[in-house]
């Protein structure tokens, strides 16, 4: 992490009273068999919890990845950012506030280095959901034969690799051999038992899990910026449209009153 | 019209309506048209459709502003419009809601008129006009559903349009005239586009002013089945119709105030109806190399879907598609039954009913979920449920038990 971005950190982190809210994760034992269930419980109306996402997203995700429809002074506005702290803390080098944000790696080395460009990420929290984002960046584990050396419980084979490692710490993932019966025919095949840390990351669990709960939260939000706005103007609609239907109702009864 | 000129108030409102019959058609088309008093809440789905038809096309028109048609511009626009645009999101969204809402008001519509004989005599060109415009909105909304060019617009356009293959000797060449290239591509695209903001809504509108036109000329249907201008009164009124206006202007304004309610809790709260009204697949470019799994078209088509789906030969398959959707133009002529209403039929329609509702409501769900060998057999089961209300129409209609029916409309306030 670089300096400007401890800076926007500690800066940000002060304004998060309400850091704490977020859910507890999982026992690590019932971890083991049920991380296909695994919810990012994340509430894209904690403005404090985006702006942490979106710090996250800086220093980890935007290196790689785009979010070609999202403008960093949208973000701002939305996220309640002053623009000098943008501009000095979380805008690249030469970038400004109303660009949208592309990534400093170029496609074309993307496709040399992973094997393809990685994806924009504007809607993924769309596109894959929440919780599917939530549980592929929690399921990295050790696979020595793959070219990044880790893969992937939710993307086998992902090109990605595990990039926040040096947080969470490296895991191994351990397999058990189950046996399938089709149609007669008994197979036994490998399936995820548990995970088993074997380097410390600089992050405890429950600050990893708070750290990727940020971050899907800033990726829920940049799939529809829009949407807490929208659920705040839908209630007066509907409160107005309640009102409207009431009086329509008493107009009719009163019309209908001699209809025999 | 010289000698009607006493009829009218000097002023300009005699000047106007000496020229154009305002007065005389407020007169003739709602204080003097009667209609029957009995109508109950499955009546308020004719005038909600004139609603929806309304939003759809002004919403349309505002999106159409901003939107770019073309391959590399029409999903960056979307969002563009989703995101730069002042209240780019609800435009977006009062669309893609109404589009799915359009078919729930017309399926309930439709499903009012099998429950109370609405399409027999003398309506089969009212029901004839009303199916015309179910086609057209299927053409409309399918056309609708490629613009945003996401993934599953792309794959969706593959599949419905590879159906026309289907067709002997033609169909090949047929599906590329469609096309206009050799895959789904840009031009597709256009065309779709072309055909969605232009052609479709204007048939949509004459269908839906000949539907109104024959619906006046023979007046409306209602629960009890009886012809209400068979019974009137010394001043020559319908005993059992009043004025459409206010009685009913003013009952459908509820009727709107509720769908409106219902509509926007869905617009603002759960647009995506999850995964139903837009789905997660098309939040990603339409991506030739990519197919989203499974594949299913919009919720609106699934139970035509599941019957192509559920035979195995891909010709038959389509013409049992082509089938199920045209049943419906021939009910006017399949139903024998004297009696219109449900309420004095007997239990063979009723049966009946009952099973093709299960049959519809089944197959709409199996055709959003992919194929399993228990979800083909079920698929095939309610494919036969569907068939054999229409097929054997015919004859159930005539052998059932009917009750008398009463001369006067049942009406309680």
């Amino acid at each position: 992490m670089n300096k400007a971005a401890l800076v926007a950190a500690a800066l940000l982190g002060a304004a998060c009273p309400l850091a704490a809210v977020a859910q507890e994760p999982a026992a690590p034992a019932a971890e083991s068999v049920a991380w296909e269930k695994w919810q990012a419980g994340n509430e894209v109306s904690n403005v404090a919890s985006l702006q942490r996402g979106f710090r996250n997203f800086m220093n980890y995700c935007a290196g790689c990845h785009s979010m070609k429809y999202v403008r960093y002074s949208r973000v701002a506005t939305d996220l309640k950012i002053p623009i000098p702290m943008l501009k000095a803390d979380l805008l690249p080098d030469g970038a400004a506030p109303e660009d949208y944000i592309h990534a400093s790696l170029k496609p074309q080395d993307g496709v040399a280095w992973f094997g393809k460009e990685p994806p924009d990420l504007s809607l993924i929290a769309r596109s894959l959901g929440v919780d599917k984002s939530y549980r592929f960046l929690k399921t990295f584990y050790l696979d020595p034969s793959r070219p990044t050396r880790t893969n992937n419980l939710v993307l086998d084979a992902a090109a990605m690799p595990a990039v926040l490692s040096d947080l969470e710490g490296v895991k191994q993932a351990v397999f058990r051999n189950v046996d399938v019966t089709v149609d007669g025919k008994s197979t036994s095949t490998k399936q995820f038992d548990h995970f088993v840390t074997v380097v410390p990351g600089r992050m405890s669990g429950p600050e990893f899990d708070l750290f990727l709960r940020d971050t899907v939260n800033f990726l829920d939000y940049a799939g529809e910026p829009a949407q807490v706005d929208r659920r705040s103007l839908g209630v007066w609609v509907v409160l107005f449209l309640l009102v409207f239907t009431w009086l329509a109702w008493l107009l009719k009864k009163e019309y209908w009153k001699d209809v025999h | 019209m010289a000698s009607n000129d006493a009829e009218y108030s000097p002023g300009f409102w005699g000047w106007l309506n000496k020229r154009l019959p305002v007065e005389k058609f407020v007169r003739e088309q709602l204080l003097e048209y009667y209609a029957p008093k009995n109508f109950n809440i499955w009546y308020f789905f004719g005038s909600l459709a004139l609603v929806v038809l309304v939003m759809q096309l002004l919403s349309g028109i505002f999106l159409t502003m901003f939107y770019k048609v073309g391959e590399t511009t029409s999903f960056d626009s979307v969002e563009y419009i989703m995101r730069e645009v002042n209240y780019g999101w609800l435009l977006r969204y009062l669309h893609s809601v109404g589009a799915s809402a359009f078919f729930v008001v017309i399926y309930l519509h439709m499903y009012r008129a099998l429950m109370y004989g609405s399409y027999k005599a003398p309506r089969e060109l009212l029901w004839l006009f009303g199916m015309f415009i179910y086609l057209a909105l299927m053409a409309e909304a399918f056309m609708g559903y490629v613009l945003p060019w996401g993934n599953m617009s792309y794959w969706a356009a593959q599949v419905i349009i590879n159906l026309f293959s289907t067709i002997p000797l033609v169909g090949p060449g047929l599906v590329e005239w469609i096309r206009g290239d050799y895959g789904v591509a840009d031009a597709t695209l256009n065309r779709f586009f072309s055909l969605h903001v232009v052609a479709i809504p204007l048939v949509l509108l004459l269908l839906v002013a000949l539907h109104l036109v024959a619906l006046r000329e023979v007046g409306s249907n209602n629960p009890d089945g009886i012809e209400i201008k068979e019974r009137r009164g010394p001043d020559g009124r319908p005993l059992d119709g009043i004025p459409f206006h206010p009685y009913y202007t003013v009952k459908d304004v509820v009727g709107i105030g509720l769908f409106l309610t219902l509509f926007a809790v869905v617009v603002f709260f759960v647009p995506t109806f999850g995964n139903l009204f837009l789905e997660e697949a098309n939040f990603e470019p339409a991506n030739p190399l990519s197919t989203p799994e499974p594949i299913a078209p919009a919720w609106y088509f699934t139970p035509f879907y599941a019957i192509l789906r559920a035979v195995p030969n891909q010709r038959l398959g389509a013409l049992l598609l082509l089938i199920a959707v045209m049943a419906f133009f021939f009910l006017p002529w399949l139903d024998r039954s004297p009696v219109r209403s449900i309420r004095y039929r007997g239990w063979w329609f009723k049966a009946f009913l009952a099973e093709f509702t299960i049959s519809f409501g089944a197959l709409m769900w199996l055709g959003l979920k992919p194929i399993t060998p228990n979800y083909l057999i079920a698929a095939r089961v309610f494919s036969v449920g569907y068939f054999a209300f229409f097929g054997l129409m015919y004859w159930y209609s005539r052998w059932d038990r009917v009750k008398p029916v009463p001369e006067r409309v049942r009406f309680h306030e």
